[in-house]
């Protein structure tokens, strides 16, 4: 008998006892649906945290002001030393590799154009910021270095701000007022989303570092030449271990720091920060893959269960078909195709409600929503193999029943 | 009462006609727990192509028994039992699924139809396990269910369908696959009399189309559209007759 015709029978077997099937696939739908959940979760996890890794800027490392115990310092904010231009002048000459250095201000404040007027993030910044960030302007241009010299009144906006102030008409070239003050719109920046806090990035508008110092953060808060906060890049092949180093004994040697004592400045690797988060995220993906595991295992169980008590109702059946030419292969295969379209059907509930679950945590955690066609392949085939696994004994214990007795029993 | 063995020669009809069903002294021993029933005790029968037999005698006389080792449903005991001049107890399950494929049509007296199945699809069943599968099965289904009379019943389902039309569904799929042997245990058993009359006088027509027919019955008046009658008691046959006036000629 072909697997056509067995099918056919399996389906007239199962549509009999519909809601008997599905309660038996129950096992299958959880494992199907948690392996499906599984997979579109890391996957969602996984793509954001290469998304927030792009969207800080590749191979770059960070120097914020400050011991890097942020909590429970008791020095008092009057001990801790800015960074400076010469800071970074020093670091961009004095470590290897490196591609570009900007520093970072950072304020808050409204921003008015005409009679709009919006509160938003302001960030001062040095002409190669866009640079370091990977974040570049998509109309317009970016600030020139003799700008960021000059104090230049110029700005770049995020798609936040210029949608605030400017709806779809064209930004560029431009007046906008920083406290008073009025600034040129020269670029829109490219839109990066929200940052790994949720915050959206794109509510920001971009000065020159000079323009910026006094303006944005007050001139009493604001030490000399002080550059917030300097984001490095480096060229690709560089190591960011080593460059770390290098850089911090750099600094420690600028700010006279005495063998021992602490460092008043610190350097980070954020995207480490970001893959260690991503990694408890895999770890609990884990813990779903065994859910779904045992999932399947224990909806095996109840497959061949209902398989068992499916050959004994159907021994008279089997009998008669053995009577009239079927062989033990035929019989075996009836009973295995039966066991794996039940789970097939268990299986693409499974693939329904995993899909959708997919779908609301994406959404709910503001994530694409990724669900891979060959992870549902994968979730079938894990199905329709615990069919044949599970399916396997009823099945040959079918194929082996002595006609005779099948025809006879009741 | 023992039956000599010249007997059964002196009752073989249809000589000259190849044998199609050959026991030799078969019998059949089963075991419920301590105790051993033998349901056949030395029984030989010979059955020529193209016969048409009535199997008669009392209930657990038997019958089924010696109808299933004919149908290679079973394996005789002790004692040989030829099919087609072939030993069913040499024979491996495919090589016996194939012989009640090809060569045996069984009609039973629960008619065993599969439930949710229609008539058509019942009567292509044998089909569906026959090497290989006949590209007209469905064809051929249509044309057996003409043959019993069921031409406009086609996709009708068991449930919807009186006894003897689901026995001439059973008929017709005994036929489908163009047997030289006819099986029928008990036929007519459910069946009240006028339909059983129908159905006797189908398994007459069928044989004189050729077909070898072996009929289980109670019913002596069922019993006279045999050619010979074979009577069975406590596992053992008591007479073997041939018919003198048998109705079934009037059907050739
Ligand atoms: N599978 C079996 N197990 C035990 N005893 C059986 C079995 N099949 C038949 N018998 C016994 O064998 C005897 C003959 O049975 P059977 O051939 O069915 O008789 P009949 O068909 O003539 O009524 C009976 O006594 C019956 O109880
Ligand atoms: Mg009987």
């Amino acid at each position: 008998m072909s697997i056509v015709d067995s099918l056919r029978i399996a389906l007239t077997a199962l549509r009999a006892n519909m809601l008997r099937s599905i309660l038996t696939t129950l096992g299958i739908i959880i494992g199907v649906g948690s392996v499906i959940v599984m997979v579109a979760v890391g996957s969602g996890a996984r793509s954001e945290v290469d998304r927030q890794i792009a969207s800080l800027g590749s191979n770059m490392l960070v120097v914020f002001p400050g011991a890097s115990r942020v909590g429970g310092r008791s020095g008092g904010a009057g001990s801790r030393l800015p960074l400076s231009e010469r800071d970074m002048q020093a670091i961009r000459e004095k470590t290897t590799g490196v591609v570009a250095v900007s520093g970072m201000l950072q304020g808050s404040g409204p921003v008015v154009r005409g009679n709009m007027n919006w509160s938003t993030n302001f960030v001062g910044v040095h002409d190669q910021y866009n640079v370091v960030r990977d974040w570049p302007v998509i109309n317009g241009r970016e600030f020139t270095p003799n700008e960021t010299r000059t104090a230049a009144r110029v700005a770049l906006l995020g798609t936040t701000v210029v949608e605030k102030l400017f709806g779809t008409s064209e930004p560029v070239g431009q007046t906008i007022r920083v406290k008073n003050v009025p600034f040129q719109v020269v670029g829109v920046l490219e839109s990066k989303g929200q940052n790994s806090f949720g915050r959206d990035q794109d509510d920001v508008v971009m000065l020159p570092m000079s323009a910026a110092r006094g303006r944005i953060v007050g001139r009493s808060q604001v030490i000399n030449d002080s550059v917030g906060t300097i984001y490095v890049k480096f060229a690709p092949d560089v190591s960011l271990t080593e460059a770390q180093e290098q850089m911090e004994s750099l600094l420690r040697q600028r700010r006279r720091i005495k063998a021992g004592s602490e460092d008043d400045f610190n350097v980070r690797n954020l995207s480490e920060f970001l893959r260690a988060r991503a990694s408890a995220l895999t770890t609990m993906g884990w813990l779903l893959g065994a859910t779904s595991a045992i999932s399947l295992i224990v909806g095996g169980i109840g497959i061949m269960n209902i398989m068992l008590v499916s050959v004994t109702e159907r021994t008279r059946e089997i009998g008669l078909r053995m009577a009239v030419g079927g062989r033990r292969r035929d019989i075996l295969l009836q009973f295995l195709v039966e066991a794996v379209a039940l789970c097939m059907l268990g299986g693409v509930i499974g693939v329904i409600i995993g899909v959708s679950a997919a779908a609301v945590v994406a959404m709910s955690a503001q994530w694409p929503i990724l669900i891979a066609p060959d992870a549902i392949l994968m979730a079938l085939a894990a199905a329709a193999l615990t069919g044949i696994v599970f399916g396997f004994f009823p099945a040959r214990r079918a194929a082996h029943l002595n006609p005779i007795d099948a025809l006879r029993s009741e | 009462m023992d039956i000599p063995v010249e007997h059964r020669e002196a009752t073989t009809g249809e000589r000259g006609s190849p044998t199609l069903i050959e026991a030799r002294r078969i019998s059949k021993v089963y075991s419920v727990g301590e105790q051993t029933v033998r349901a056949l005790d030395d029984v030989s029968l010979t059955i020529a192509l193209g016969e048409f037999v009535a199997i008669m005698g009392p209930s657990g006389s038997g019958k089924s028994t010696m109808m299933n080792l004919i149908g290679a449903l079973d394996v005789p005991s002790t004692g040989t039992m030829e099919l087609d001049r072939r030993n069913i107890a040499e024979m491996s399950s495919d090589a016996l699924a194939n012989l009640r494929n090809r060569t045996i049509g069984f009609v039973f007296q629960q008619f065993n139809l599969l439930p949710r199945t229609t008539a058509l699809r019942q009567v292509m069943l044998p089909l569906m396990y026959a090497i290989p599968k006949p590209h007209d099965a469905e064809e051929r289904a249509r044309r057996c269910l003409q043959q019993v009379g069921l031409a406009d019943r086609m996709d009708h389902y068991p449930r919807q369908l009186s006894g003897g039309q689901q026995q001439r569904v059973a008929i017709a799929r005994a036929l489908v696959n163009s047997p030289k042997l006819l099986l029928a245990d008990e036929p007519t058993g459910a069946l009240d009399s006028k339909t059983s009359e129908e159905i006797m006088a189908l398994f007459c027509q069928l044989n004189a189309e050729g077909i070898t027919v072996v009929v289980v019955t109670h019913e002596h008046d069922v019993a006279e559209y045999a050619k010979r009658r074979v009577q069975f008691r406590d596992g053992n046959i008591v007479e073997d007759l041939q018919q003198p006036g048998y109705l079934g000629r009037a059907a050739e």
